[in-house]
């Protein structure tokens, strides 16, 4: 598709360093409007502003910058996508340039599906603002009105004449035009995009399937020294002593020593820090590294511990968090009443490519080549470790090896930064060993118990719904952990009358937060799994029942006195649906095989699946089909969006057939691709059926909406082969055999 | 320490570390080819698949010593131009996300292509079976080998 295309572009990277003059365009600093910024531009025509957004040189070559972090999410191919779109380049001429940490060009992170909305008409504008001055350049080189030309591929032309001249041979006259006020720069109309909505492939895949250095753990720098470091397996565990003088002696080490670091779980934690002249040398002399750690923070924390703790205050009820309507009453009312519990475990986000962050402290200042998700915030984190204030920390964002939200946490940056102090002025790249970041995830998802009660009434309608979550506190029983907190407002809140949530907190010391789709991916699961439990006693189809409980086209406000996005029916409807017309919802199917659907509302995208799965009579379980429909409003990129959708698809079967994490003392007890396996090829679905509606709103992301919604529709789908219920993640631990 | 002559995509290079080191460390730190991944160091992933004497291995499992005359190849020797029939068809079908399992995953699928040049769905899902993907972009890498198969894979 672009291999040629993308070849070029490496061409273009060497000699656009070459290249001087010619027209460069300036992007909003935080907190001002796009105009405001733009008046930047008169200085930016003569001397190159610190913060080039667009760049076309006299040789036209055209640069555009991608401003977010790249972690395999796909905006450093689709952001520079909606600014060609109104600039009206050829796209696959143009060089992207990956930006740094910089504080001219808006909030720089890979977080929260955001980086579509956040950015895109910000970004329209600044195409089209340059395309304007381009056009008006090409008005009074030819002394025509700027009404008679047009836009194309990086051209401006003139009809009437058969003229035309390249954006280059008119960026240095654009460059002296006054910028035009944003109200009256024309965007262009939903009919007329030409490179967004297209198939474009990844800007980063030719130097990825080359092996060219691209990832955090390729960076190397002169003079460069290497470093690995040793944590507590218990989290939160201090460093009582070490071997670090035989350590030192070993072959290949340069020097060892011990970090006191700090309580910020998130942070610098203790432990020992080992630095040689390679990978190797450092990860051999970890393993005959003896520490005597306080492991005293762990005792009593572990999965089965928190198990029984969680069965036992399930029982028990707990705080009231949301009650509408009565329960009680529609309870006794009731049809048809049904309970169940659900409980799923921590995950670790198992990126492949493992934490590790180079750093360079030089001349005063620190350089840091990142792949955080939160770029800004690793800044605040290592000015505040190594005590250098945050003008003097500069980051490179160099293409992460996978994120899912674990690179939203900073502390392999702490780490790096820390060590970089005691390396005499030597750069040093510090890597994680699997083991090193399959136990020490200060992001897991955390794990969940879920007591629900529901009832439908005479007329087979859901009438009632209690909740009583059983959830994690960081050491706390007052206040939910990071990504571990009910999301009051989530589905099928706001649908239904009678419903109650009461929650209860166990305190742990294991670490959580954020990872893809946070909360939703394990509320979702629940809660569609149990809508359809629902169904199946109100003998109604989950597909009809779930269209019922939207009801009629309309808004959906929060919930009295809350916060959130409006949901709209129509579009969740038209989700749902889509996904039976394509999935032959009817179409029955043989013994053992069945279909489940489940439908969500995550960071701002409308989702439904139907998953259709094949149990032999023995157990074992594959997936011949999913289809999923998303409705994120207008897609930029459709081959990146598509990745995204089949993508989440995979990582969600495998994350609800396969994975857990478990602890005992406090300390992880998984380590690697062994105990925590990921989905291999031969499990994956042989076809996975990815469709959009584009509804008529502004774009919203991809990376979150899709993932929450896999994993109910394939157990929904179980149930519907085997008539086996999965109430525990993963499902390997349920026996599927029937007869 | 002892010192070693690899024949590296075609060139022979010399480096000095212990015994013990694996392939995939000398070529990333010593030899500065970063094209091959370290991903679980225990061979369950494959990110670090190489070709020695033709044949996919993991090179997180192969110590230098072992190598020995064998000729290695990596991502970045697997055509001189970048432009395998798998290199063309990877980005022909926009397979990567992250892209960090990606060189792994070619390098396995061409050694397999050499053996078996018109492969079954079922065994390409065998041969990549020891092929981890954490971006589940499972379904574009069979549909680029499969392509790739079609061109006619050298």
């Amino acid at each position: 598709m672009k291999t040629n295309a993308a070849v070029s572009r490496r061409e273009f990277l060497r000699v656009s360093t070459l290249a001087g003059g010619g027209f460069v365009i300036g992007y909003a600093v935080p907190g001002t409007a796009f105009a405001q910024a733009a008046n930047l531009l008169d200085d930016t025509a003569k001397q190159f502003t610190p913060n080039p957004f667009i760049k076309i040189t006299p040789e036209n070559i055209i640069t555009i910058l991608a401003k977010n972090p790249e972690t395999g999410q796909g905006v450093k191919t689709s952001l520079p996508m909606i600014v060609a779109e109104e600039l009206d380049a050829d796209f696959s001429t143009i060089v992207i340039e990956q930006a740094g940490l910089r504080g001219d060009v808006g909030a720089q992170f890979a977080g929260g599906s955001r980086s579509t909305p956040d950015n895109y008409m910000r970004l329209r504008q600044a195409g089209a603002t340059a395309r304007t001055m381009l056009v008006e350049a090409a008005a009074q080189t030819w002394g025509v009105p700027a009404s008679e030309l047009t836009t194309d591929k990086g051209k401006v032309l003139h009809a009437p004449t058969g003229r035309s001249l390249t954006y280059g041979q008119l960026a240095t006259k654009a460059a002296t035009l006054p910028i035009p006020d944003e109200k009256t720069v024309r965007l262009k109309k939903e009919g007329e995009f030409r490179v967004m909505g297209s198939r474009v492939g990844g800007v980063d895949n030719p130097a990825i399937v080359t092996g060219q250095r691209l990832f955090g753990i390729d960076q190397k720098l002169p003079g460069m020294v290497y470093a690995a470091y040793e944590k507590c397996p218990v989290y939160g565990g201090k460093v009582i002593s070490a071997n670090t003088e035989r350590i030192k002696k070993l072959p290949g080490i340069l020097d060892c020593f011990v970090l006191e670091g700090t309580d910020n779980i998130n942070g610098l934690k203790p432990g020992v820090a080992i630095i040689g002249t390679s990978t190797w040398a450092t990860f051999s002399a970890k393993r005959q590294l003896q520490v005597e750690w306080d492991e005293s923070g762990g005792v009593g924390h572990g999965t089965e511990a928190y198990a029984a703790k969680a069965a036992e205050l399930g029982k028990a009820g707990g705080t009231n968090v949301r009650n509408d309507g009565d329960v009680a009453a529609a309870f006794s009312a009731a049809a048809k009443v049904v309970e169940s519990s659900y409980v799923y475990p921590y995950l670790n986000h198992a990126t492949l490519e493992p934490q590790g962050c180079t750093a360079w402290m030089k001349d005063g200042e620190i350089r840091c080549w990142t792949t955080s998700q939160t770029p800004g915030g690793g800044q605040d984190l290592v000015s505040k470790t190594v005590n250098l204030p945050k003008e003097k920390v500069k980051l490179e964002f160099v293409r992460g090896g996978g994120g899912f939200g674990r690179r939203l946490a900073n502390d392999y940056m702490a780490e790096v930064a820390a060590i970089a102090m005691r390396t005499n002025g030597a750069p040093v790249k510090l890597t994680w060993t699997r083991e090193d970041d399959m136990r020490h995830d200060c992001y897991h998802r955390p794990g969940g118990y879920h007591f629900l009660k529901g009832a439908v009434d005479a007329a087979g309608k859901i009438s009632a719904w209690q909740n009583h979550f059983v959830t994690f506190g960081f050491k706390s029983t007052e206040r939910p952990a990071s990504g571990a907190d009910l999301g009051l407002d989530e589905l099928p809140a706001r649908f239904l009358t009678n419903f109650r949530l009461d929650q209860t907190i166990i305190s742990t010391m294991v670490p959580s937060g954020p990872m893809r789709a946070p909360r939703s991916n394990a509320l979702a699961w629940v809660f569609q799994s149990f809508i359809d439990e629902l169904a199946h006693a109100a003998k109604r189809d989950p597909v009809e029942l779930r269209l019922e409980l939207l009801g009629e086209d309309r808004q959906v406000p929060p919930g009295a006195g809350r916060q959130g996005t409006p949901y709209d029916t129509a579009r969740m409807k038209g989700v749902v649906k889509l996904a039976a017309e394509k999935s032959g919802w009817s179409s029955p199917l043989p013994k053992g095989e069945g279909r489940g659907i489940a439908f969500h509302f995550s960071h701002s995208g409308y989702v439904a699946m139907v998953a259709h799965v094949a149990v032999s009579k023995d157990g074992n379980l594959s997936v011949p089909e999913v289809t999923a429909v998303c409705d994120v409003g207008p897609i930029i990129n459709l081959s990146g969006a598509e990745n995204q959708v089949e993508g989440s698809v995979v990582d969600g079967l495998g994350a609800v057939w396969l994975q857990e994490m478990t602890f005992e003392e406090g300390r992880a007890m998984q380590s690697n691709f062994h105990d925590f396996p990921l989905l291999r090829i031969n499990a994956a679905p042989p076809k996975i059926g990815v469709h959009f509606i584009q509804s008529p709103v502004p774009p919203t992301g991809l990376g979150e909406p899709p993932y929450p919604v896999v994993m109910p529709a394939i157990c929904n789908a179980i149930f519907a082969a085997t008539g086996k219920r999965i109430r525990q993640w993963p499902i390997t631990k349920s026996d599927l055999s029937w007869s | 320490m002892p010192s070693y002559t690899l024949k590296i995509n075609g060139q022979a290079r010399t480096i000095n570390v212990p015994a013990d080191t694996p392939l995939l460390w000398a070529l990333r730190d010593h030899l500065d080819l970063v094209g091959t991944k370290y991903g679980c160091g225990m061979g369950l992933c494959g990110a670090c698949t190489v070709h020695l004497n033709g044949a996919a291995v993991r090179s997180c499992q192969t110590s230098v010593s072992a190598v020995g005359n064998t000729p290695v190849t990596t991502i970045e020797g697997l055509d001189p131009a970048g432009q395998h029939p798998l290199q063309k068809a990877w980005c022909d079908h926009d397979v990567p996300q992250c892209g960090y399992c990606q060189a792994g995953q070619i390098m396995t699928a061409a050694a397999f292509l050499k053996q078996n040049p018109a492969p079954t769905d079922a065994q390409i899902d065998d041969a990549m079976a020891g092929n981890l993907c954490r971006c589940g972009t499972y379904i574009r890498i069979r549909a680029a080998i499969k392509d790739a198969a079609k061109g006619g894979a050298a």
